[in-house]
This record gives structure tokens, C-alpha cells and sequence, in this order.
């Protein structure tokens, strides 16, 4: 099949995913249930990840600026702009593509070579609106906090690290992250990242729902899933941001 | 009843079903049987709706699937059970919870009718004492039993049975078949069977239809299945030994 086929058949599948639920109650049982394996599951992850991220940035910022023309407080400065308008909504959401894009496409291809899928398709149940919908409901309304956690950590990382080597100090570094602080900057932030969560949810569901074959094919569905979400996420990244900052 | 009418389906190029036409009656177990690659699955599939044939009809009662819209097609299907060859259970829920699956998702009871269709179920396949185990820690046999559990739970007109007896044991397979047939008669459903166990032909079948080549060659009851002189089909039924004797024995010719 063509990519434009694949286009079309992603777009039936929405269709199919966001016609009337069965059961309202099950459908939000279910999300509240994604929530937690999907969002609540990658928080360890994303605050490692978060907390050295803003550590880096601050060490790389004050090594490649270190002028005395430039002030001490524009490392915080740095370290706030790159966390919130990019580290925090688009590195969070490719690290999520591969853990939790990965494992929904592995879960939904098993359902589908195990028959589970016709399964539900013979009840009467729509399937695709009972697997997926949960999952994208869930990602679009955990990943923000997830986000906001990140961005959080990110920057106290960096005060950490600023702090305990020496390069800049507290006063400089807080003085930075408070210093031209424009909230539509997180308002940004957070449309990215539902965007980038539904994105996720949405082509991770679609390469597992279409497997065909055995437990191969559900492996090289879940790496699709990760490669196809990755690539969707950087160029819908390049349209947002030229959308909305510009 | 289940009425085919010249149905054929193709994959690409590939025919995989030519021209079928045959009757599934109430009350009675209807045997599809064939070859590996027959295109006896595929015609189940088209018959539950999970495949759309290029042509023919599958009629309900004398109501065409295929031109049904969307709601009519979900009633249809809430009327029907399937028991899959795997299974099909849904791994992350217990066998208590796969029973009342359909239930909660439409029937109209409360919590604890639902409970008690589901616990009933489960009674009827004796597997009631294992109602908290996950699909993963059952055998074989147990699954099949949750899996007719889960078919019969919304009091289906129809019980589709993919293969039943695959990877069971004989005497596990004898289980199931006499649960299928007891089943079959006690709540009056249209049962079509998809199978290529001979044991399982002769200890229930009642309307049986041979598919070759994706057509129907032939179509009986087992009595006449033994004496049929279709070469195809003699060839298929008598392909193993135990098959051959049970011929020698009941007709007294090899």
C-alpha cells in the first residue's frame, strides 16, 4: 500500500475511533486506566530525563556564552527559553513516542493476531473506538502534566547544576528564569504537546491495528509506530511553531 | 437459519471462495469441513461479516447482512457468539470479567443479573470454580470453555466455532464437541462449526459441507459422508487410518 493509501486508511480508522461509544462509563473507565499505564508509567522516566536535560543545557549555555559582554542571569534565561518553548514539549513527546507509542502499537497488534480484535468485532463492539479512543483521550489529558512536570525539573535542574559547579549562581540563575517571561510561551508549550499526543496515540494505534501475521509483524509494528510518530512529530513541530510564533 | 447465496470472495487476485450456496439450520450443529487453505475460515468471515464478499448474500433470517447499515449489522452481531481458535479471550481481564464483557457492554441489567448470566454461563461449561484466573493461567481446554462462556453469554441465535478442537487432546475435544452439540439443542442456536477433525465430524456433525478449492463439493450428513463416492471428499475423510478402519467396520468394505 502507498503512503497515500496509508493516509486515507489512517483517517477511516479516526472516523471509525470517534463514532458514538457503546458505553460512555466503560469508555471513561477505560481512559482513566491509560492514564495511569500510559502517563502516570512514563513519570520516572520523564523526570530523569527532564531533570539532567536542564543540566546540560545550563553547562553547555555558560560554556558557550561565557563573555563578559553577555550577563550572568541569561544562562536561567537560556535554560527557561529551550526547556519550555522546545526541550520539554518535543523531546518529551519523542521519548514518548518510543516508550509509550511502542507499547500501545505492541498491545493492539498482539489483540489483533491473537483474534481478540474480530473478536470484539463480532459482539458488536466498535473496536477501534474501544482501544484507541481510551488511549488518545488518556494521552491528551496526562501528557501536558507530564510536560509541566518536565518543564519544572528541567529548570530546577539546571539551578542544581548551575549551583553546585560553580558557573553561575543563585541569584543570577533564578534572576534569568523570571527575567522577559512571556506566558503565552507554556500556552505554546501545551498545544504542542497535545498535538504531539494525539499524534502519538493515534499512528502507534493505527500500525497496530492493521498487523497481519504473528508476533514478527507486532514487533515490526511497534518499531514503525516509534519511526512514523517520531517523523509525524517533527514536522507537524516545524508547522506549529512557525503557526503559533509567528 | 443462515442462508448463503452464491457468495465468492478474492484476495487480489486470488479466489480464495467461488459461488457458495448452502443453508445453516436451527437446532443443529452445521459442520463446515475442508482442507488447510480451503477457504473454509474465509468463508466463515464472510458469514459473520468480517470479510465483504465481491458477490453473494448472507441472509439473517431472510434479512441480507450486506445491505444492512451500520446499526442493524451491530444487532445482528450481538446475536451471534464465536468461539475462536485461539480463544480469543482478552488477556488482561479474568474469566469472570471475559464473560461479562458483552454483558456490560449491552445488555440492559443490572450489575448483579449481569453476575448472575455470567456465573450461570460459566456453570453451564463447568468451569465456574475457575472464574478469578487469567486466560494465561488456563489450559487449552478450559479456554475453549470460557470462550463458548463468553459466546453463549448474550443468549445468541447463531454460535460460530472456529476449529474447535485445535490443540486439544481427543478427550478434551470430545468435551467440547458434546458441549457444543448440548448447547447447540438446549437453547435452539444455529451453530456452524469450522473443522478438519474427522472425530469431530462424526461425534456431532449433523449438516456437514465439504469445501474444496473454495467450493462446495459436497454437502450431507455424516452417515452419508461415509458412503459418499465423492473422490475429493474420500480422499480428505480417509486420508488417516482410524478414519479407514471406522469405514471397514461400518460398511465392511476398505
Amino acid at each position: 500500500m502507498g503512503i497515500i493509501g496509508h493516509i486515507g486508511r489512517y483517517f477511516l480508522l479516526l472516523k471509525d475511533t470517534f463514532s458514538r461509544p457503546e458505553r460512555a462509563s466503560i469508555y471513561w473507565r477505560r481512559t482513566v486506566e491509560e492514564m495511569d499505564l500510559l502517563g502516570l508509567k512514563s513519570l520516572g522516566i520523564v523526570a530523569l530525563l527532564s531533570f539532567f536535560m536542564g543540566a546540560v543545557i545550563t553547562i553547555q549555555t555558560k560554556t558557550n556564552i561565557d563573555s563578559p559582554l553577555i550577563q550572568a542571569w541569561v544562562v536561567g534565561f537560556a535554560t527557561r527559553q529551550s526547556t519550555i518553548l522546545e526541550f520539554s514539549p518535543t523531546i518529551i513527546a519523542l521519548i514518548l513516542a518510543g516508550k509509550v507509542g511502542s507499547n500501545i502499537a505492541a498491545e493492539i497488534g498482539s489483540m489483533r493476531v491473537k483474534e481478540q480484535i474480530d473478536a470484539l468485532d463480532i459482539m458488536g463492539v466498535n473496536s477501534a473506538g474501544y482501544l484507541i479512543l481510551p488511549k488518545i483521550m488518556a494521552s491528551m489529558l496526562i501528557n501536558p502534566f507530564l510536560v509541566m512536570v518536565s518543564m519544572f525539573l528541567s529548570i530546577f535542574g539546571g539551578y542544581i547544576a548551575g549551583t553546585a559547579t560553580g558557573i553561575v549562581g543563585a541569584t543570577d540563575y533564578l534572576q534569568g528564569i523570571q527575567t522577559g517571561f512571556i506566558p503565552y510561551h507554556v500556552t505554546y508549550a501545551l498545544i504542542k504537546t497535545v498535538v504531539f499526543a494525539f499524534i502519538i496515540a493515534t499512528v502507534s494505534a493505527y500500525q497496530g491495528y492493521y498487523t497481519r501475521g504473528g508476533t514478527r509483524e507486532v514487533g515490526i509494528s511497534s518499531t514503525q509506530a516509534v519511526v512514523y510518530s517520531n517523523v509525524v512529530i517533527l514536522i507537524v513541530n516545524y508547522a506549529l511553531t512557525q503557526i503559533l510564533l509567528i | 437459519m443462515i442462508e448463503v447465496k452464491g457468495l465468492s470472495k478474492r484476495f487480489g487476485n486470488t479466489q480464495v471462495l467461488t459461488d457458495i450456496n448452502a443453508v445453516f439450520q436451527r437446532g443443529k450443529v452445521n459442520q463446515i469441513i475442508g482442507k488447510s487453505g480451503s477457504g473454509k475460515s474465509v468463508l466463515a468471515k464472510c458469514i459473520v461479516g468480517l470479510h465483504v464478499p465481491e458477490e453473494g448474500q448472507v441472509l439473517y433470517e431472510g434479512r441480507s447482512f450486506h445491505d444492512m447499515d451500520r446499526d442493524q449489522k451491530k444487532e445482528v452481531r450481538q446475536e451471534i457468539g464465536m468461539l475462536f481458535q485461539g480463544s480469543a479471550l482478552f488477556d488482561s481481564l479474568n474469566v469472570l470479567q471475559n464473560v461479562l464483557f458483552p454483558l456490560q457492554m449491552f445488555a440492559t441489567m443490572s450489575k448483579r443479573e449481569m453476575e448472575e448470566r455470567a456465573h450461570f454461563c460459566l456453570k453451564r461449561v463447568n468451569i465456574l470454580d475457575k472464574d478469578q484466573l487469567f486466560p494465561s493461567e488456563l489450559s487449552g481446554g478450559m479456554q475453549k470453555r470460557v470462550g463458548i462462556a463468553r459466546a453463549i453469554a448474550m443468549n445468541p441465535k447463531y454460535l460460530f466455532c472456529d476449529e474447535p478442537n485445535s490443540g486439544l487432546d481427543p478427550q478434551t475435544s470430545i468435551l467440547i464437541d458434546d458441549l457444543i452439540k448440548e448447547i447447540t439443542e438446549e437453547f435452539d442456536i444455529t451453530t456452524i462449526v469450522i473443522t478438519h477433525d474427522m472425530n469431530s465430524v462424526m461425534e456431532t456433525g449433523e449438516n456437514i459441507i465439504f469445501i474444496n478449492q473454495g467450493r462446495k463439493w459436497w454437502e450431507g450428513t455424516k452417515e452419508e459422508l461415509l458412503n459418499s463416492d465423492n473422490k475429493e471428499l474420500n480422499e480428505f475423510i480417509f486420508a488417516g487410518g482410524l478414519m479407514r478402519q471406522v469405514k471397514k467396520a461400518m460398511t465392511g468394505r476398505s
